[in-house]
């Protein structure tokens, strides 16, 4: 059985057909109704994104499919990639009805070189289908679709960083203001959007915005795709409703009896047991799709150390507070394992993580120290028992 | 969220680190084009698109900041200037933040002091070395933070051992990357301001580090010696190769007779180093100084700025006299400036096909070295071997152009140091001397006198302005001011990246007794248009070359000035920091007030001038001697780096 029941029930075209048929404020009427916020991780409404670059004014725009999955412990866009290509395209030839681009780039994580060939030949296929080129569908729409092999890094994830490597430079976040939406790839008006958002994008074209609604929370509508991983039974890819509560997931995944669950990557936040009952929705905690399941035999501060030593690999360098920080997190989780961190400096350094996710320029330093933050909050007496104590 | 376009700068650099010049139709004021913040509960009405950083201090409410410089494109990078906008979770850099709806901002609530203060406790935490150890104390933005922030201890630690090497691989700039902030001023003054690029960011995270193309020495990649990084360097991490050791020891030794020479754009500038507003020429007041210093001669550069106009106007004559009138079609024209050594070594990498097109004729520091060890040393009797000559220069650059293994035509080393702006303050001080009260004292005999048209040679345009001053009255044999009213040619004046001006030759006069070797008469000029132009800082010379390249207007040109730094020497590398286009304009304005005072301002009328080719270089401009003493040679050195 497909791990993408949703997906793999679609009918071929049926979204980009609907989508044809409507006018281009319809379709981001239709996109808005749905309630559809980026499966990134972000969380940004999908339909508002698209009205702000439909309403920019620009001879050329551009869809960006971002396939730069990087987040540790997510794997979902590579599936979606493998097994619903065709989907993911459709919804990027959707997006680019939508907003009026003619161009669309999928930028392709580095180490899924090995997939190219495959998307590559979905991309031929649906040329000579009509459904990418000229006259799609017989109508006057034109859209194509280019696929960009990134290089590696991390934070070639973030937008406008994604933006700046297209463009041929270091992969460094732009400031923003201003947006993609108004300011993108080559100065014009870019959607940058996950594989995932995408791929539901012509799912909600089908079926509809009051199906997709139908699922979901009041503020998380719709299913979502994530990436399992750590000490469960069955881990993989699963599609599971937004709002379930990390209870459930956990029941489903053979989880039940973990020590902590780590949701939303190494970005994200570290749940104890304790909290199991919160939902995963943008109201509570928000996820890009990432569950790594710690068992009873974990400690968190290797955990915190597998963490941070991949942000301090990541950072761009660009800003200080992520460039910096994130070290001195690090060399703090090696103080505390070697009992040498006095609490006045552990709060200290909870301190800097405060300042890292307020002072930070973009997504990668603002989430980098929620971990260290989390599990400092929620594991306290396993860490306190590590603390310095000869005051 | 706003429609926000980003003007095209055509710049090389990322967007990442570009200005957010928020594009803004001409009427966009007049029909309400503004927007009011409010700062700290104070409002403030601001142009769409100003930054917060901006709109403060319009109203006098100080942000802190480190990336952020007057001249270059935002970065956003450092993160001191973070402020809290209502509305926003995170806190936004006020250098970057471009209004353009009404917000509220706040500028020192607890969470943006602990920020602050985190982020230089983070840079203080990698900065290695101490500050009464370091050139740049008492004039570091990263000491100033600290002190501003009260930081008492290091939270975060200190680096206890270097982690980079020292590249002093340059005769010009000195590489500290122990000192560096990351603040990547230097990188878009490169990339940017100057469109360079020798220097970038390497590396990931705490790794980055500025450096060269595959890490090579500074000495041997295309670094122009332009020093600009140097001026916008907010630590130590940049600085000039300093020779004061050296000019001490020699003024020291009894058995050297030390000869320093003064250039105008320094004189201009020297007094922000003693705690002046820039735009106050202490020239006489340092004359003083350098005697009681210790130097034996103190000659003005003025002097061979003359010397170059003769030498450089009749070598632009001579090749219009082969173009024009004996058809040599081998004849490169425009002719371009070469008193510049930053532009010069740009030209030599860049356009290295266009060498035949530099004047020849040397700088006015070098023929002031080729004059001081020959005539000078002749007329005085004096050993040039016991000769040290010292260049007080606005410019790094010039560093590298006294130690070219082709400046030696007084069969020693012409120009043995060069000394910037910055390093001869620190002398003055370090002789216990407070410049601005000494008295006034003038140059010395035989170079005393100078005319107004050396002086300007500091300014962008000002040695157009000199050269046509003289090749004008030469030329068409009526006074300048005839055509210009007092002498001043306004139209090449001016901060305008390229000037570009047409002068057409009405009338011409009867060759004077100078050039009368080398022209028969000036009827073939009569009735042309003279075409100059005039480009400073190598972004806006690259221009110019490219359209020379395409065959564009510039092509057309006659003759071209060129000058390495932006707004021309007054703003180069070697001159007090910090910089700023309002400190530079007022540098410049000291320098044409300066001009205006003088008696003689064209160079052509300068007596000291005639008598060097009536008792030394008899075979008069661009004859036998000259050509030895005052000309040179240039190299192609390509802008790929094995």
């Amino acid at each position: 059985m497909s791990p993408l029941p949703t997906f793999s029930t679609m009918a071929p075209e049926a979204g980009l057909k609907q989508a044809m048929s409507l006018s281009r404020p319809d379709i981001i009427e239709t996109m808005k109704q749905s309630g559809l916020k980026g499966r990134g991780g972000a969380g940004f409404p999908t339909g508002m994104k698209w009205n702000f670059a439909a309403a920019a004014q620009a001879a050329e725009k551009f869809v960006i499919c971002n396939a730069d999955e990087g987040e540790p412990g997510t794997f979902k866009d590579r599936v979606i990639l493998q097994e619903h290509a065709d989907l993911v395209f459709e919804g990027m030839t959707i997006a680019g009805k939508a907003i009026g681009a003619r161009s669309g780039i999928v930028f392709l994580r580095g180490e899924y070189t090995y997939l190219r060939p495959q998307l590559e030949a979905v991309l031929d296929k649906r040329r000579k289908q009509k459904l990418l080129g000229k006259d799609i569908l017989g109508s006057d729409l034109e859209f194509d679709i280019r696929i960009f092999m990134g290089a590696g890094a991390y934070i070639c994830g973030e937008e406008t960083a994604l933006i700046e490597a297209l463009e041929g430079f270091r992969g460094e976040p732009r400031n923003r203001p201003p947006f993609p939406v108004n300011t993108g790839f080559l100065g014009r008006p870019s959607v940058v959007n996950n594989v995932e958002t995408l791929a539901s994008a012509a799912c909600i074209l089908q079926k509809g915005a009051d199906w997709w609604k139908a699922t979901g929370t009041a503020n998380s509508t719709g299913i979502k795709i994530f990436s399992v991983s750590g000490d469960c039974e069955k881990p993989g890819v699963y599609e599971f409703p937004m709002g379930i509560t990390v209870a459930q997931l956990l029941k489903e995944v053979g989880g039940v009896g973990a020590k902590a669950v780590q949701v939303g990557g190494a970005s994200g936040l570290c749940i104890p047991a304790s909290q199991f009952k919160r939902i995963i929705a943008f109201e509570d905690i928000p996820t890009g799709g990432s569950i790594i399941v710690f068992g009873q035999q974990r400690d968190m501060l290797d955990v915190l150390h597998n963490f941070l030593d991949f942000f301090v690999d990541e950072s761009c360098g660009q800003c200080t507070p992520c460039r910096l920080g994130n070290r001195k997190l690090l060399e703090g989780v090696e103080l505390l394992r070697e009992g040498k961190c006095s609490m006045a400096y552990l709060q200290e350094l909870c301190a800097l993580g405060d300042t890292m996710q307020i002072a930070s320029k973009c997504g990668l330093g603002q989430s980098s120290p929620s971990a260290f933050l989390s599990v400092v909050k929620n594991f306290r007496e396993e860490l306190m028992g590590r603390t310095y104590s000869h005051v | 969220m706003s429609p926000t376009p980003i003007q095209e700068t055509g710049s090389r650099a990322p967007k990442s680190q570009q200005s957010l010049t928020i594009a803004r139709s001409a009427g966009d004021e007049a029909i309400g084009g503004t927007v009011t913040a409010s700062i700290n509960g104070q409002e403030v009405k601001v142009p769409l698109g100003t930054t917060i950083l901006a709109a403060a201090e319009k109203i006098g409410v100080r942000i802190p900041t480190l990336c952020h410089h007057p001249d270059l494109c935002v970065a956003g990078v450092c993160r001191v200037c973070v402020v809290e906008v209502e509305g926003q979770r995170t806190l936004q850099a006020a250098c970057a933040f471009p209004i353009t709806s009404p917000i509220k901002v706040l500028t020192h609530t607890r969470k943006v002091r602990q920020s602050r203060r985190h982020v230089i406790d983070l840079l203080l935490s990698e900065h290695y070395g101490e500050c009464y150890a370091c050139g740049r104390n008492n004039n570091c933005e990263l000491q100033g933070l600290a002190k501003e922030y009260g930081v008492d201890f290091f939270r975060f630690g200190h680096p206890s051992k270097p982690k980079y090497e020292i590249d002093r691989s340059s005769y010009s700039v000195i590489r500290d990357n122990d000192k560096c902030v990351l603040c990547r001023r230097c990188v878009r003054t490169c990339i940017d301001l100057q469109e360079v690029g020798t220097i970038e960011v390497a590396g990931r995270s705490d790794k980055s580090y500025i450096t060269t193309f595959k890490d090579k020495p500074l000495g041997d990649v295309v670094c122009i010696n332009c020093g600009q990084c140097i001026n916008r360097c907010p630590t130590g991490a940049l600085r000039a190769n300093d020779p004061t050791d050296e000019v001490w020891a020699a003024i020291d030794d009894p058995k050297k007779h030390v000869v320093i020479q003064t250039a105008p754009s320094p004189r201009a500038a020297i007094g922000e180093c003693f705690g002046l507003e820039p735009g106050a020429p202490l020239t006489y007041e340092l004359n003083t100084a350098l005697r009681m210093c210790g130097f034996d001669r103190i000659f003005d550069t003025n002097f061979t700025a003359d010397l170059t106009i003769i030498e450089e106007g009749t070598e632009l004559i001579l090749r219009l006299y082969k173009a024009l009138v004996g058809k040599d079609a081998n004849i490169a024209l425009p002719q371009f400036t070469s008193c510049s050594p930053g532009w010069v070594k740009y030209l030599e990498h860049f356009y290295a096909e266009y060498i035949p097109n530099l004047s020849s004729a040397k700088s006015p520091q070098q023929m002031f070295g080729a004059v001081i060890k020959t005539y000078y040393a002749e007329k005085h009797g004096i050993d040039p071997k016991d000769i040290i000559t010292v260049a007080l220069m606005p410019c790094s650059a010039k560093k590298f152009e006294c130690n070219r293994s082709e400046m030696d035509d007084s069969g020693y080393k012409d120009v043995d140091y060069g000394l910037t702006t910055r390093e001869l303050a620190k002398m003055i001080s370090e002789a216990g001397l407070e410049l601005p009260k000494l008295p006034k004292s003038d140059f010395d005999a035989p170079f005393g006198t100078a005319t107004g048209s050396g002086v300007i040679f500091g300014a962008t345009g000002g040695v157009m302005e000199a050269a046509l001053r003289t090749v004008i009255e030469l030329v068409t044999g009526t006074k300048v001011e005839s055509l210009f009213e007092k002498a001043n040619i306004i139209p090449v004046r001016g901060f305008e990246g390229v000037k570009y001006v047409e002068l057409p030759i009405n009338e011409v006069g009867p060759v004077p007794d100078i050039l009368k070797h080398l022209v028969p008469d000036w009827n073939w000029l009569k009735g042309a248009t003279l075409k100059v132009a005039v480009a400073h800082g190598t972004a806006n010379a690259k221009k110019v070359m490219e359209d020379i390249k395409a065959g564009g207007k510039f092509s057309e040109c006659h003759f071209i000035e060129f000058m390495g730094c932006p707004g021309g020497c007054i703003g180069g590398g070697g001159q007090p920091i910090p910089t700023s286009p309002e400190i530079r304009s007022a540098r410049a304005k000291a320098i044409y007030a300066e001009d205006a005072a003088y008696e003689v301002r064209k160079s052509h009328e300068n007596p000291d001038v005639l008598t060097i080719y009536n008792e030394f270089l008899t075979d008069g401009p661009c004859g036998h001697k000259s050509h030895k003493l005052l000309h040179t040679h240039y190299v192609p050195r390509g802008k790929y780096i094995e």
